[in-house]
């Protein structure tokens, strides 16, 4: 228990370390999910504009 | 030569081979990061000087070097879309962008936080952190080119163009600030701190930059995969693609 | 035919570019009118305390060179690109790198040349000592040009396009900051006694660099925008 409270407080230096963390995470989480979406809505989309057209 | 490029070069074997590619990038990521992760926040010790607080190193100097690697991609891709007229490569270096801006303003976010507590200020002038910012302009001001051209293929040789001039620019405007830098007695110890790191501080760094170099390259495929769909949306490999299964 | 044709070509759209930058002499006072304005911004948002002024001169001085000179950008392609000579000019049998040279060439001499005139005059404003002067004049007989040049490729890059006069200032001022960095050092040693002559080499080459490679970009930039 005792370790792992010392370890987020990163010797002090807690309230910048894992803020950086934070936002590193945030923002490479984000690059990834954006392009997965508009894939995922592309897709969708062309598969309904295809569907239409030969109906 | 041409034929070559021609084949293989054309959207739909780069649609299939990003396809392809995609999960050994994404995989070799997470694994690296894992990796990284537990090297740069357990196993490195804490520094001499700033503890604990070094730590921020192992998500700042990827962010840094990602946001040079990605601006070189750009250019790179660029000057093949005006030499070979290929649209992929122009589909690469348009999708470089935001993941290049996003790195830069990373490394200069990560770079504040990590000022902060080793100088009392979120923000110094230092040779490595000034360059940053002033690449975070060349990336915004290519997007706004992009923007600003409505049609596609006049938008990538423009961007092109400009990517060119920026690469020519970046190791002067480097120059220029690290001279400027030293010429105004700045803080004496850079934000990289220590020339000389030990190994296994070092090691972990390295893992990093190797799992954010994966990452780079798993988004970018994923980018211009979906660039390449929505560009060849009316061809017919697009139709069999998109009617297949799969949301 | 097409060598010969070359200089003749280039004198004759030189002396079009200035015939026609001095009728309309707007285009040509505008980007001096901003200098001054600039520069009298600072003293009235620092207050008038000489010493103050006179150490901020040199860089004041340059920043407002540096804004006034990329606002007047969008004059070099803009009015022949909306009447269509733009075309008739990379269609025409000599060397686009000559007729864009001209170009360029005719944009300093109607605004990079008088500047240093204005620059002078700025220097009466904020005190600036009299050992800034030649340094002052020199920096920017090197750097003007490149100026000039550089900006031409962001001229050509958004010419035409919808706010295009901004998103060239946003484009070119990054790429001009090493010019700025090393001409207001220059200027700063001098006043402190030091020898410049590193700092006006680099200024040198960057003229040579620019010389060489923002024609090329130009060029290849206006046929990928207009041709």
């Amino acid at each position: 228990m005792g370790n792992i409270t010392a370890f987020l407080a990163m010797g002090g230096y807690a309230r910048f370390v894992w803020p950086a963390y934070g936002l590193t995470l945030l923002v490479l989480t984000a690059n990834v999910m954006l392009p997965l979406w508009r894939e995922r809505a592309l897709r969708r989309r062309l598969r309904r504009r295809h569907n239409q057209e030969r109906a | 030569m041409y034929a070559w490029i021609t084949k293989y070069a054309s959207p739909r074997y780069a649609y299939n081979l990003a396809c392809r590619l995609t999960p050994w990038f994404a995989w070799s990521a997470a694994l690296l990061f894992i990796a990284g992760l537990y090297g740069g926040l357990v196993y490195a010790p804490p520094d001499y000087q700033q503890g604990d607080g070094f730590r921020i190193i192992y998500v700042h100097v990827p962010a840094a070097w990602m946001s040079l690697f990605t601006y070189m991609v750009m250019a790179g891709a660029g000057a093949a879309g005006l030499i070979w007229k290929t649209k992929v490569s122009d589909a690469v270096a348009r999708n470089c962008a935001p993941l290049g801006a996003a790195f830069t303003f990373l490394a200069l976010c990560t770079g504040s936080l990590w000022g902060k507590p080793m100088w009392g200020t979120y923000w110094v002038w230092d040779a490595r952190l000034t360059s940053e910012l002033i690449l975070l302009f060349l990336y915004l001001g290519y997007m706004a080119l992009q923007s600003a051209i409505e049609e596609k293929r006049t938008a990538a040789r423009a961007g092109a163009v400009l990517a060119l001039v920026g690469v020519v620019n970046i190791p002067i405007i480097h120059y220029s600030v690290i001279w400027w830098n030293t010429l105004h007695q700045g803080p004496t110890i850079t934000l990289t701190g220590a020339p000389t790191m030990a190994t296994s501080m070092l090691i972990p760094l390295l893992i990093m930059t190797l799992a954010y170099m994966c990452y780079f390259g798993a988004v970018l495929l994923v980018r211009v995969r979906v660039d390449i769909l929505a560009q060849e949306r009316n061809s017919t490999w697009v139709r069999e693609v998109v009617a297949e299964a799969g949301g | 035919m097409k060598g010969t044709a070359a200089p003749v070509a280039f004198l004759a759209l030189l002396r079009r570019d200035l015939v026609l930058g001095l009728r309309y002499l707007a285009d040509l006072s505008n980007p001096l009118l901003l200098f001054l304005i600039v520069i009298t911004l600072f003293p009235l948002s620092l207050g008038p305390d000489k010493n103050l002024l006179q150490s901020l001169a040199p860089a004041i001085i340059w920043v407002a060179a540096v804004l006034a000179s990329s606002l007047s950008l969008d004059a070099v392609f803009r009015s022949d690109y909306e009447d269509g000579s733009l075309e008739q000019i990379l269609l025409s049998p000599s060397p686009a790198l000559v007729l864009v040279g001209a170009k360029i060439l005719a944009h300093w001499l109607l605004s990079g040349a008088p500047l240093i005139l204005f620059a002078l005059l700025a220097g009466v404003f904020l005190y600036l000592p009299k050992a800034a002067i030649l340094p002052l004049v020199l920096t920017l007989l090197l750097g003007t040009p490149v100026l000039s040049l550089v900006g031409a490729v962001a001229g050509a890059l958004t010419v035409g396009l919808r706010g295009s006069a901004l998103l060239q200032t946003l484009i070119i001022l990054p790429l001009y900051i090493p010019l700025l960095i090393f001409a207001t050092a220059a200027i700063n040693h001098a006043v402190q006694g030091q020898a410049i002559a590193g700092e006006l080499y680099f200024l040198g080459a960057l003229l040579v660099l620019a010389l060489t490679l923002a024609p090329l970009a130009v060029a290849s930039s206006l046929r990928i925008r207009v041709g």
